[in-house]
């Protein structure tokens, strides 16, 4: 127990690393469950408070994607690129622990403080109406984690390209190393505008700076673009590790070589170069002009054929392959489900008049839960399964996984295919009550019953992997899904530095 | 080099269709951006947690707004305080109102009724509720009678879904 918190090792590091994201789902997990109940019936249900709902759901959106997409996709690359490129560990090992020590301090910040200003933080309200010290402390919170991950992506980038053996050519590695090298660049090039935008927030706050603030002649949509250049290619930066988790699953349980490696590493590239260009779609209504606007339509609709072409890759590789259906590859294809929808709706979102009505709705809760939780926790989930032997040595009980997946699945197009309907109905988003009308109130409980549904198995997942991990059937190391090729080098690791 | 070929018809499909939805919606909001020459302006205030309306005569209204049917109107949006949105669910109007900013936004509400106005922009508390009534007449404006309106069958989002879903 010490040994591995004190350890400096990948893998050690990786599996604190995952360990926080899981922690971290299901803790976020119960905070959506109390909105979804919460939501049940119109007027208040187990909340009295709008604010107490407020700062639930503001610390549900930050712990969702900074404590448990962010980690859990670090503790995968940890544990995989190292074997992948084949060197001992990461670049820095130290540095690999220190960036991941960062994190519980910037959880415990953000969950001791529960800030009530949504995840976006979005000025004037930060500034003149949000409580202290709950604002100051999620400020610094997301400081904090912004440092550790790029203190994570500098040390993947160097381990990639300078640990590489040098008789692995970049071209031969495995999709998922591209994935966490394209991942890692991004963050460097994301993160600086929000990690400017946020001390700027906190001066602002302090009162002794007026950026943001229109009372003293700054302008609060400036916030909005440098937030969204930074977290619109953050989307991305969370759903390439789950695309280069798919990568990695897919061909093996369809017992079938990958369609194309090309065509992924091109569709990697082009992503990560689009991402950069549509950021302002969040912000149509924020008074855009038409040409602006039109802009970034564009940018948005050009991240599509790429993506288009990672689905049409998967698509492939499955076609006329001997799919095994186990938990890691059902909760794949699931993501790439759910996937399609997201994509679905984000092209409707993008068409200038049509964000008109979906803006801010919970139709957009819907569109981009399906991503989060769609494609990118069902890939992470299914990874997981995937790598349970590695990590513990034993094999999760495969019965009880096909029923989580099957439970998470259903839970989850229950409670967001709904809310997109809820969203074209008119129900605002961030709402603590909504008007009592028949069809509002039968969506919500549809959603609310769906929520109930992943819940449960989100506990049951946790109970199988916990309870298996100490009292498990020994896996068979060499190929413990039988899918007739080498399960990863599994080498115990060398004494602890 | 079959492969290729595949893939290149389908990404070529993917953004043909790309190309044409995105020039329809290119083609709707070139219209939409711009607000007839003959609209009336309505100035519309939002601040923690109700919104006011001014009409071109100077009358003012808070928490109700009444319009007449077959008129352009041009919403002039802005805020007192912090960041609201002006939301119009059945009507499909939608505009941010930011505070040292004033945004425009144009409808011509063509049945007569009762619509919901609404805060769709987090703001605080009591966001949730940061609602006001649209009435739509028919003839003459008759602000200072609100009392006459109040037969008219509300309409709230729910029941005017088919107006959204087109």
């Amino acid at each position: 127990m010490w040994e591995i918190l004190f350890s400096t090792h990948h893998t050690d590091v990786g599996l604190l690393y995952i360990i926080l994201g899981l922690v971290a789902f299901m803790i976020g997990g119960a905070l959506a469950l109390v909105i979804r109940t919460e939501l049940f019936l119109p007027g208040a249900q187990i909340i009295s408070d709008p604010n107490t709902f407020h700062r639930i759901f503001t610390t549900h959106g930050t712990n969702m994607l900074f404590l448990w997409l962010l980690p859990f996709a670090s503790g995968i690359g940890n544990y995989l690129i190292p074997i992948m490129v084949k060197y001992k560990d990461m670049a820095w090992p130290k540095l690999n622990a220190v960036a991941f020590w960062m994190i519980p301090v910037g959880m415990a910040l953000v969950w001791l403080g529960m800030a009530d200003f949504t995840w976006y933080a979005t000025p004037p309200y930060s500034i003149l109406s949000a409580k202290g010290p709950a604002a100051e402390m999620w400020i610094f919170g997301i400081k904090i984690l912004g440092l550790s991950s790029i203190l994570g992506s500098i040390n993947f980038i160097v381990t990639i390209l300078k640990m590489k053996h040098p008789d692995l050519p970049l071209m031969k590695t495995s999709l998922f190393v591209w994935a966490t090298l394209v991942t890692s660049i991004m963050i460097l090039v994301a993160l600086p505008t929000f990690t400017a935008a946020l001390i700027m927030l906190f001066t602002d706050r302090l009162g002794v700076s007026g950026f943001f603030n229109p009372n003293m002649g700054g302008d609060p949509i400036a916030y909005q673009h440098l937030f969204w250049f930074t977290f619109h290619p953050e989307v991305y930066i969370f759903a390439i590790p789950a695309i280069g988790m798919a990568y990695e699953l897919i061909p093996k349980f369809s017992r079938k070589p990958l369609f194309s490696y090309q065509s992924g590493v091109t569709a990697f590239v082009l992503l990560s170069i689009v991402a950069f260009a549509s950021w302002a779609h969040h912000m149509y209504a924020t008074g855009m002009d038409f040409t602006m606007k039109t802009t970034f339509m564009i940018g948005t609709l050009a991240a599509v054929p790429a993506s288009a072409m990672h689905v049409f890759n998967w698509i492939a590789t499955m076609w006329g392959g001997r799919i095994r259906f186990a938990t890691p590859m059902s909760f794949v294809v699931g993501g790439l489900v759910l996937f399609f929808y997201a994509g679905a709706g984000g092209v409707v979102n993008s068409m200038m008049p049509l964000d008109f009505l979906t803006h801010d709705s919970y139709w957009v809760v819907g569109h981009f839960h399906l991503f989060v939780m769609g494609l990118i926790t069902f890939a992470f989930l299914g990874m997981l399964h995937y790598m349970f032997p590695m990590i513990t040595g034993r094999m999760y009980n495969e019965r009880i996984g096909m029923v989580t997946f099957w439970l998470l699945f259903v839970g989850v197009s229950m409670i967001f295919l709904t809310q997109h309907v809820l969203g074209l109905y008119g129900q605002p988003r961030r709402t603590f009550d909504y008007v009592p009308v028949e069809p509002l109130i039968v969506m919500n409980q549809i959603s609310s019953v769906g929520a109930w549904i992943t819940g449960a198995g989100a506990a049951l997942l946790m109970g199988n992997l916990i309870y298996s991990a100490g009292k498990g059937k020994p896996a068979d190391m060499r190929d413990p899904f039988q899918l007739g090729e080498q399960y990863y080098d599994y080498t115990r690791k060398e004494p602890h530095h | 080099m079959g492969h290729a070929m595949i893939e290149w018809i389908y990404v070529g499909v993917v953004v043909m269709l790309l190309v044409y939805l995105g020039a329809a919606a290119w083609d709707v909001e070139r219209f939409l951006d711009h607000p007839p020459k003959d609209s009336k302006v309505i100035k519309v205030t939002g601040q923690q947690w109700l919104w006011t309306f001014e009409h071109e005569d100077g009358t003012r209204e808070i928490g109700e707004l009444h319009l007449q049917e077959g008129v352009p109107y041009k919403f002039e949006v802005t805020s007192r305080d912090v960041n609201h949105a002006f939301n119009i669910p059945d009507l499909t109007v939608l505009i941010d109102a930011v505070p040292g900013r004033i945004n425009t936004v144009w409808v011509m509400p063509d049945a007569t009724g009762e619509y919901l106005i609404q805060c769709r922009e987090y703001c605080g508390f009591s966001h949730y509720q940061m609602r006001a009534k649209l009435f739509v007449e028919e003839g003459v404006s008759n602000v200072s009678a609100p009392i006459e309106t109040q037969d008219i069958p509300v309409v709230l989002p729910a029941t005017k879904a088919a107006v959204v879903s087109n």
